[in-house]
């Protein structure tokens, strides 16, 4: 099997792993803070729902965590195994912050385990929340620390390339690369948007599978709340976003804008599809993508064909971008509208096709994590460091990754049904009513609370 | 000192509070599996659950971090080893990310108690350690080739060869064995007096076959790897230490005598042996190829992650101290008298 082979099929089990992990990665970074807030608004309004809230998304919760470590593994192991030569390098030069991911984490998983166990042991549940702090702490900074990795990636810097050889190497400098202001702050944004619209489906789910228990209704508005706040947050980063790579990497925003003359003015393409050089079908708005750039609609943004042809990522990654830009728009829009109607009690929050709409709200946010990694991703092909080392240099010669491609996609399929099935038959055998009642009973019982 | 062995060393470490941690989790299980098949799972499954559940997610982190520690201290590693270890490695990840995900839907989800599944995770800890240990097969050379400049694996050879087969059948005795030690203790601790007397039944039973397959490697060196060999030779004096630490443990779980000790005096034997094996592995990380000196990462790099590392060891021992003295240390919980489970 030839050497270009290898590299795509190493990329297709890197892109198969990651696509998998990002999901409960992402909700694994997200959902601790909203367990956090929960109980914190359970104990300061001495609200029991919220209080509940907190704990039953904590025990859904622990299942996305295992199988969020378990892939977590599968890719860290996997960057060595397919990519010998980019780890090589990447470990001369970006290593640290691999090795703090690793400390972040462990913190994580000891302060997770001693929460999850110390339910109503201590009297004050105050103690018991300041527990959920390093969790939340600990799965922010991993992920705040890969995607250094990632950044660097993108925006290589800290070390000299001397023939061949790596000379004068700065971790720290490596570490912040220019790619990690914009990039960490829109992992972390999306990540708290995505888990709490994630939370909104699911209470929204419940009242129109009929339940009426005022639970989910506290639990969807305080929610859809938090999901408004972190979307109106994730745009504002995603603009910074769009400064950052017309300045470091033009060549990935004109891809995914379909710019191919360098040009002031320039104009900002929705949807369509390509023709030779031309978007069909498309909408476009005049100055826009200036404005997205540089914030002035005469700006001068760099197109397409100033780049040697084999330096340029593939055109569909515009698809990505729109899927990506249109979900966070839609739903920044529909959660303001949701909260708006929700205080000035607007009837249309009752509505059965509105409340589908809100269940729409968490899959929703998981397709855009999706699209825009992929489009992050392979808007930096043929590189994988940008500017240093094509990603066909960097791939493993071993010739069996296609029957490893197999293994894996088996067990992401396992992985991922066993997660719906145990999380919906967790819930199902444990209605929030049951539960609810048998607090009850058990306080009458002679507990002194 | 120079960087070169602090890096090794606090590799070596994490290595072996991995293999510790580990081998009771994998352990665990078998024995769980195994009482399951001769209907005595009732007397176990409590003991091991109490114990496990809290510090899954923990033993995974030794792993990571090993890889990860490796890869930054030694980055050639990743283009040797990298290359080679696909196939074993994916094979163990895939082992791992099973028997971690059923642990975790079966205890906090869906309470999964089909038979099928408890043999099937006892299962698979044993194939974990038996996939894993070919590694330490490959760093004593013979296994790894070069096709020009490209490094692959000899599956022949590695397949054929009795040096291979004695590591696996030591990783699961020693599985075996670190984890009945563990669980006698920790039974007893719980007071309770059926689960200990299994475990100890055990822990007697594997202590045997763990030794002896041990010296066996020791003697299979000598003609796959005479240059290691000789320098274990000289190093007699530890592990003659490691040996009497093991009478210690086998006498005192044979009496019935403070279990706590026997399981220290445990980690003890297989510390000096670790530790001894390691340094007489020096300086290779992979015979011929790589010593721990070529492979080294730069210097800037290698003080950027001690720092590192103690910076993580400040933040990571009292939280490690706080999980130990609220679950392994605290009477309430080990004896199951409160469930505080979310």
């Amino acid at each position: 099997m030839g050497f270009e082979d290898t590299a795509l099929l190493s990329r297709i089990l890197t892109t198969m792993t990651l696509s998998f992990h990002i999901l409960y990665a992402t909700i694994g970074v997200g959902v601790p803070l909203m367990i956090l807030i929960a109980q914190w608004v359970g104990i300061k309004k001495k609200d029991d729902h919220y209080i509940l809230l907190a704990r039953r998304w904590a025990r859904g919760f622990v299942i996305t965590v295992a199988v969020g470590v378990v892939t977590g593994t599968a890719i860290g192991l996997q960057l060595s195994l397919l990519w010998p030569n980019f780890m090589q390098m990447a470990g001369n030069v970006i290593a640290l912050p691999l090795f703090m991911e690793v400390f972040a984490f462990f913190f994580e998983a000891i302060f997770l385990g001693i929460y999850l166990y110390t339910w109503d042991r201590f009297e004050d549940q105050r103690k018991h929340l300041l527990l959920l702090i390093p969790v939340a702490l600990g799965a922010a900074a991993s992920s705040v620390f890969i995607t250094m990795v990632n950044s660097f990636m993108n925006a290589p810097q800290g070390f000299d390339l001397v023939n061949g050889e790596l000379v004068n190497i700065s971790p720290l400098l490596a570490m912040l690369s220019p790619a990690v202001p914009t990039k960490v702050a829109h992992v972390m944004s999306t990540a708290f948007m995505t888990s709490a619209f994630v939370l909104a489906s699911i209470a929204a789910l419940r009242i129109v599978q009929g339940s009426t228990h005022v639970y989910h209704k506290k639990a969807l508005l305080m929610t859809m709340k938090l999901g408004f706040v972190f979307s109106i947050a994730t745009a504002l980063i995603g603009d910074f976003s769009g400064k950052y790579l017309a300045e470091y990497q033009p060549e990935k925003l004109a891809a995914a804008e379909w710019h191919f003359e360098t040009e002031d003015e320039a104009r900002l393409i929705l949807f369509g599809v390509l023709d030779g050089q031309e978007p069909k079908y498309a909408i476009e708005i005049p100055y826009a993508l200036s404005i997205l750039a540089y914030g002035v609609p005469s700006a001068e943004v760099t197109g397409l064909n100033e780049f040697p042809e084999d330096e340029i990522p593939p055109l569909w990654i515009h698809y990505l971008f729109d899927t990506m830009v249109s979900i966070g728009m839609w739903l920044a829009f529909f959660s303001f509208v949701y909260v708006v109607a929700a205080w000035r009690k607007w009837p249309i929050i009752t509505k059965k096709w509105f409340r589908w709409l809100t269940v729409a709200a968490g899959p929703l946010a998981l397709i855009a994590i999706e699209a825009g990694w992929w489009f992050t991703e392979v808007g930096r092909q043929p590189w994988i460091l940008r500017g240093y080392m094509k990603t066909s240099e960097a791939a493993t010669t071993s010739g069996q990754v296609d029957l490893m491609i197999i293994l894996f996609a088996g067990l992401y399929f396992i992985l991922g049904i066993g997660t719906i099935v145990v999380l919906s038959r967790m819930y199902k055998r444990n209605p929030v009513e049951k539960e609810l009642a048998q607090r009850q009973k058990a306080d009458k019982g002679g507990d002194p609370e | 000192m120079t960087l070169e062995i602090i890096g090794v060393s606090v590799l070596w470490l994490f290595l072996f509070l991995y293999v510790i941690v580990a081998s009771i989790d994998f352990g665990a299980g078998f024995f769980n599996a195994y009482s399951a098949f001769t209907d005595k799972q009732h007397i176990l499954t409590n003991i091991i659950q109490r114990y496990l559940s809290p510090v899954w997610e923990v033993t995974n982190v030794f792993f990571v971090f090993f890889f990860v520690g490796i890869i930054g201290f030694f980055p050639q590693t990743a283009f040797y080893y990298g290359t080679t270890l696909l196939v074993p490695a994916s094979l163990a990840l895939i082992l791992l990310a099973i028997r971690g995900s059923y642990y975790a839907f079966a205890t906090y989800g869906a309470k999964i108690n089909h038979r099928g599944y408890i043999y099937m995770y006892g299962l698979s800890g044993l194939l974990l350690p038996a996939s894993l240990s070919p590694v330490l097969a490959m760093s004593e050379g013979g296994f790894i080739k070069m096709n020009g400049d490209q490094p692959y694996l000899d599956y022949w050879a590695l397949f054929t060869s009795p040096l291979m087969w004695s590591i696996v059948v030591l990783s699961i005795t020693a599985v075996l064995y670190i984890s009945a030690v563990f669980l006698t203790w920790y039974a007893n601790k719980a007071g309770d007096a059926k689960a200990t007397d299994l475990m100890r039944k055990y822990a007697l039973v594997w202590a045997g076959p763990a030794i002896v397959t041990a010296t066996g490697i020791i003697f299979e060196l000598r003609g796959h790897n005479p240059e290691h060999y000789s320098r274990i030779l000289d190093l007699w004096w530890v592990f003659a230490i490691s040996f009497l630490l093991f009478i210690g443990t086998v006498y005192l779980i044979w009496k019935k005598k403070n279990y706590g000790l026997a399981f220290i005096l445990l980690v003890g034997q297989f510390f000096t042996a670790f530790f001894a094996y390691g340094v007489s592995h020096y300086p290779y990380l992979l015979y011929p190829y790589l010593t721990i000196y070529d492979s080294f990462t730069n210097e800037a790099m290698a003080i950027a992650l001690i720092v590192a590392f103690i910076a993580g060891l400040g933040l990571l021992l009292p939280s490690l101290y706080l999980l130990f003295r609220l679950f392994l240390f605290d009477k309430d919980y080990v004896k199951g008298k409160s469930d505080y489970h979310a």
